[in-house]
């Protein structure tokens, strides 16, 4: 991986409309290659970062189409890092309870479930909310094998 | 744009529904158009066949939960088949296999309506 001690930063902004997924989840896919990662480590972490977007688009944005979201990728030898950034209405995670899934799925409800993948699928998903200016969502993976 | 499409082969009472390509918050609602027009026919033994499904968010799996409880209230039923890998860990993960009947082929499924 040449030298471990060097950051990559790459960024993207796409509008809040679902039709965008696909070009989000290319660049996740693209960059998580470059960097080495194993395909399982890709496909948790491109359906990770879809679901925080979805989430952004129909709860931040209420599914208007015209939100920004910034999207930046940051990765070193140890970690893998994604960044979204929205300015729509802000979001408490802890409201969200980790679902129970059995009587979730008893009542046939299916939300809340993005959150729980996010959660399960990553290393580490962090909340920044500033009501009014910006929301934050941080996902992590780690990068175990970086050295073996 | 993510492309997503459904086709369908009727075998006697037994739809099959093939998935192909990336189904996410975008293309679910084709999925749900689908269901919907089997449901309009009074079509409920449904056989879903994954085999060339390469994507599934919780939106998609939102669409196999909101059609679920209908297709049972009339004597039907949603049975899964021939998944990857992939596609079939993240129905584990929240736990789809103790709600949904998950067959290695679709003949597997179809039989298994065919015994009733």
């Amino acid at each position: 991986m040449g030298n471990n001690s060097k950051n990559i930063t790459k960024r993207l902004v796409i509008k809040s409309r679902t039709e965008n997924l696909s070009s989000l989840r290319d660049f996740i896919s693209d960059n998580a290659n470059n960097a080495g990662l194993s395909t399982d480590d890709i496909d948790d972490i491109i359906l990770a970062v879809d679901e925080a977007c979805t989430n952004i688009i129909k709860h931040a944005y209420k599914s208007v189409p015209d939100g920004e979201i910034i999207i930046e990728i940051n990765y070193n030898a140890r970690k893998f890092t994604i960044k979204l950034i929205d300015h729509g209405n802000s979001f408490d995670p802890e409201s969200v309870p980790v679902p129970d899934l059995q009587k979730y799925l008893r009542q046939r409800k299916v939300g809340g479930l993005g959150l729980y993948l996010m959660r399960t699928l990553m290393d580490d998903v962090k909340y920044v909310s500033i009501p009014g200016e910006y929301n934050q969502i941080l996902l992590s993976k780690n990068l175990n094998n970086a050295h073996q | 744009m993510a492309e997503f499409s459904t086709s369908i082969k009727n075998q006697g009472e037994i739809s099959v529904v093939y998935l192909k390509g990336f189904l996410d918050a975008h293309t679910a609602s084709n999925l749900e158009n689908t269901f919907s027009g089997l449901i309009d026919n009074n079509q409920y033994k449904i056989v879903v066949n994954f085999k060339d499904l390469a994507y599934i968010s919780s939106a998609g799996l939102g669409v196999f939960m909101a059609f679920i409880e209908k297709v049972r209230e009339n004597n039907g039923d949603i049975k899964l088949t021939t998944m990857s890998d992939k596609v079939f860990n993240i129905f584990d993960l929240l736990g789809f296999p103790l709600l949904y009947e998950i067959f290695k082929t679709e003949d597997e499924a179809v039989k298994k309506f065919e015994e009733k």
